[in-house]
This record gives C-alpha cells, structure tokens and sequence, in this order.
C-alpha cells in the first residue's frame, strides 16, 4: 500500500522536474510580488519590517494557490485520473500522494526562498525561525485545503478563479496564524501559541482534506 | 451483506453449474443512465461470464461510452445494480478494480514519460519489474521506443502503449472503449489477436468499436445492442 504512494510521489516529482514551468513559475511569482513591495511603499526600513510578515505570508499563499490549479487538471485531461480512480489502492492514500509531491515542487521552494525575501524585506533575524518553521506547517495546510477546491474545479473549463473564490477564504486562520507567528517573533515574544495552532491546523487537514479530494474527485469525472 | 443477494448468488452458482458454464463476473441488474435531461438507456440487464466476448453496439450518441463508465463505476446510475462476482458495487470496488481494467477514450498516460515509466508507475496490485515491461512493450510492436517521452509517440504508438498496460495489469475484465481507434492494420490484428489470447487464458473482454474487429478464430459471445 506504501508502494502506491512512493510510486506515486516518484512518478509526479519525475514528471515535474521534466517540466520546470510547472514549480518555477509560482516561485518567480512569489519573488516579484514580495520585490513590488519596497518598490512600492519605499525604501523605508522601519515600515518595511513592520509590514514584512504579512507580505511574505500572503505572497506565499497566492503562489500557492497558483500552484493549486495544475495538481490535478493535466491528469484530468490525459486520462489518467480515471486510471487513478481505478487503480485498487485506497484513493486517498493516492490523494495524499499527489499532494505531497505537488507540496514538494511548490511549497517547500517558497519556504527555502523565504529567509532572503526576509532578507530584503528588513525583517528583524531573530524571526527567521519563526518563519521558515510557519511556512512550512503553512504552506502544507495550504496545499491539502486547496486540494480540495482543486478536486471541486477539475472539470471545469475555467475554474481557476472559481478555485481561488472556494478556497481563499477557508486559508484565513492559517494566514493569520502564520503571520502573527513571524510577527511576534519579530517583536521579540514567544511564538509557541501561534506555531501549535498551525500544527493543530495541518493535522486537522491532513486528517479531512484526502478523503475530502477524494470524493470531489469521483464527482469531478463524472460529468 | 444482505441475505437476498447471498441467497441469489448461490442460485446463480448452482445453475451455472448445472448447466455447466463458467462463473459470472460482472452482473448488471436493470442499468438505467441519463446525461443531463437526455435519457441514454433504461433497464438493461446482462451478465459478463469468465471467457466471455461481449461487444457492444450502437450509433454514436447512443451510450456506449456511458454504458462502459457506469461499468467501470465512473459514471452514477440512475437506477439498477452492479455486481462483481456477486459482491455489490460499489462496495466491492477495491477486490473489482484489482481485476478490472479500463481502456478508455483518453489514453491516461504520462506524456512527460517514456512507455516504460508509464507502465512501471501505473499503480496496479503488483508493481511489474523493469524486464516485464520491456517484454510487454515489444509484444505490442514497440521495440526500440521504450524510451523516448510519450510526448513524441504517435496517437497509434500511444494506443500499443495502452494496450502493454492492459497486459500487465493481469487483469481479469478487460474494459475497452474503441480500442481501435488511430491503429493501423497490423495494430487492429494486434488487438484483436491480444483480445483472442486473453479470452483464450479465462480472461473476459467487453468492447465498443464501429470497426470490425479482425477476429480470426472467433466472434463476439454475445452483442448488447444499444437503441440511438
């Protein structure tokens, strides 16, 4: 049963790699919209890091949800999620595979990026632990929640805005938990409150969001 | 499991073996299926047996491609039952898809991936070896382009790579949806002659296709005609 979803996470990542749009194009994303900013607001130091957190944060979601859009629609469109729906493994152990995969092409990228973008953003150094560990329950919670609107808009023509209406608002406590975490940290308070609500977030969607996609995607190739 | 499809399961078995014939794999119980408003067919009853050639016929429009999803439970029923060795789908779903495969009008593969990671990584009960999918892969008449991405493979080429799947995944049922489609002569003899070989081994087979199929030492066991 582990075979599957080894074999599956192989598969993706090979396939990913062979296409490098498909992971750099979100973490470019991510880069220009954080520079936007001191371009933006000035270079003003102070303000700068006050804002930082919430910039890297929502920066990070939108290039998540960038992502989201192709974790399952070029399967949907070869064919090879009926195989997948077929296959006689547990469909969301399979679920679970593919996102992980995706998580690791899109998310852990933008988590490896962050310090610098914290970096040119002046956000105080004593937060960056806070951040690379937030992103990283984050960005997780993000990519299981949204894989579920990915199943829902699957067989839809254009259903990457109808994706990013289903599963924006359902991001906010991880936005503000994520957030608020590097934002304390960078003020010097204790970050353990903010980091366990995160925690408590992944494990509550690690523990819904497969059997969710699951069922959405059974719906999903029915049309 | 409810005492009335027990009671009908041993009937059934008993009458098969009265009459000597081979167990039921697949048994469909007054199948209804609509698109939309549009009602494509109402009330068909059949049974697939082991070793049975079933061909399905009709216009186009007229549900083949409806009929053999609802098969495959990728498509709701309306009404009716499935059963897969008298077990109810879709309950029975896991011990069905690991006998099951389903060839349909989308190729489902890879095309980043060369033939043999296709087949390699198709996720089926047992993970085949590298060596059984160059094997298979030259018995569908692809030797030499194991390894060049799909990508580059012609929609034919694309199709014998299906066709390796089928055979690797030692599946029991085989469900094809218009496997001829951009074969040539010698791919229709080939799937024809992979059809017969696998009838042959126990192995059972429903198919849709508006091309005759070059059968050469048998035809069709039984036609389900579809209304258009």
């Amino acid at each position: 049963m582990l075979d599957s979803f080894s074999t599956l996470i192989k598969r993706d990542l090979t396939l990913s790699l062979r296409r490098s749009s498909e992971w750099l194009n979100p973490l470019v994303f991510f880069v220009i919209v954080v520079t936007l900013f001191p371009l933006g607001v000035g270079p003003d130091g102070q303000l700068l890091s006050e804002i930082a957190p919430g910039v890297i944060w929502v920066a990070a979601l939108l290039a998540t949800l960038l992502a989201l859009d192709g974790l399952f629609r070029d399967d949907y469109s070869d064919g090879s999620l009926e195989q997948l729906l077929l296959s006689p493994h547990p469909l969301p152990l399979l679920v679970l595979a593919k996102t992980t995969a995706h998580w690791l092409v899109s998310g852990l990228p933008l988590v490896i990026l962050s310090p610098l973008l914290a970096l040119l953003m002046q956000l105080p150094l004593q937060a960056l632990p806070a951040l690379l560990l937030s992103l990283v329950l984050g960005t997780l919670s993000l990519s299981l929640i949204g894989s579920i609107g990915a199943a829902l808009t699957v067989g839809l023509k254009r259903g990457s805005v109808l994706l990013a209406l289903l599963v924006l608002p359902l991001f906010i406590p991880v936005l503000i938990f994520g957030s608020g975490c590097v934002a304390a940290a960078a003020s010097g308070f204790e970050t353990s409150a903010q980091l366990s609500l995160l925690a408590g977030l992944f494990f509550l969607a690690l523990a819904l969001a497969p059997w969710a996609a699951s069922a959405a995607l059974r719906i999903s190739v029915e049309a | 499991m409810p005492d009335k499809s027990l009671e009908s399961d041993s009937d059934r078995r008993a009458e098969n073996h009265s009459e000597g014939r081979a167990e039921t794999l697949l048994e469909a119980k007054s199948l209804s299926v609509s698109r939309g408003e549009l009602q494509l067919f109402a009330d068909r009853s059949f049974t697939i047996t082991k070793g049975e050639l079933v061909q399905l016929h009709g216009d186009n429009g007229s549900g083949k491609t409806t009929l053999l999803r609802a098969l495959c439970t990728l498509m709701p029923l309306d009404e009716g039952e499935l059963y897969w060795r008298g077990e109810q789908l879709p309950a029975a779903r896991d011990s069905y898809f690991s006998e099951m495969a389903f060839a349909g009008h989308a190729d489902g593969l890879k095309t980043g991936l060369t033939p043999v990671e296709n087949l390699k990584w198709c996720l089926i009960d047992t993970p085949p070896d590298e060596d059984a999918c160059y094997q298979t892969l030259a018995q569908t008449g692809l030797a030499g382009k194991e390894d060049l991405p799909c990508r580059v493979l012609s929609a034919g080429q694309r199709r014998r790579v299906v066709l390796a799947r089928l055979l690797i995944s030692k599946a029991v049922l085989w469900i094809l949806d218009e496997p001829l489609t951009a074969l040539d002569v010698s791919g229709r003899e080939l799937v024809a002659s992979l059809i017969e070989a696998h009838i042959e081994q126990g192995g059972s087979v429903i198919y849709s296709t508006h091309q005759p199929l070059p059968l050469s030492s048998r035809s069709a066991d039984q036609t389900l005609m579809l209304p258009g």
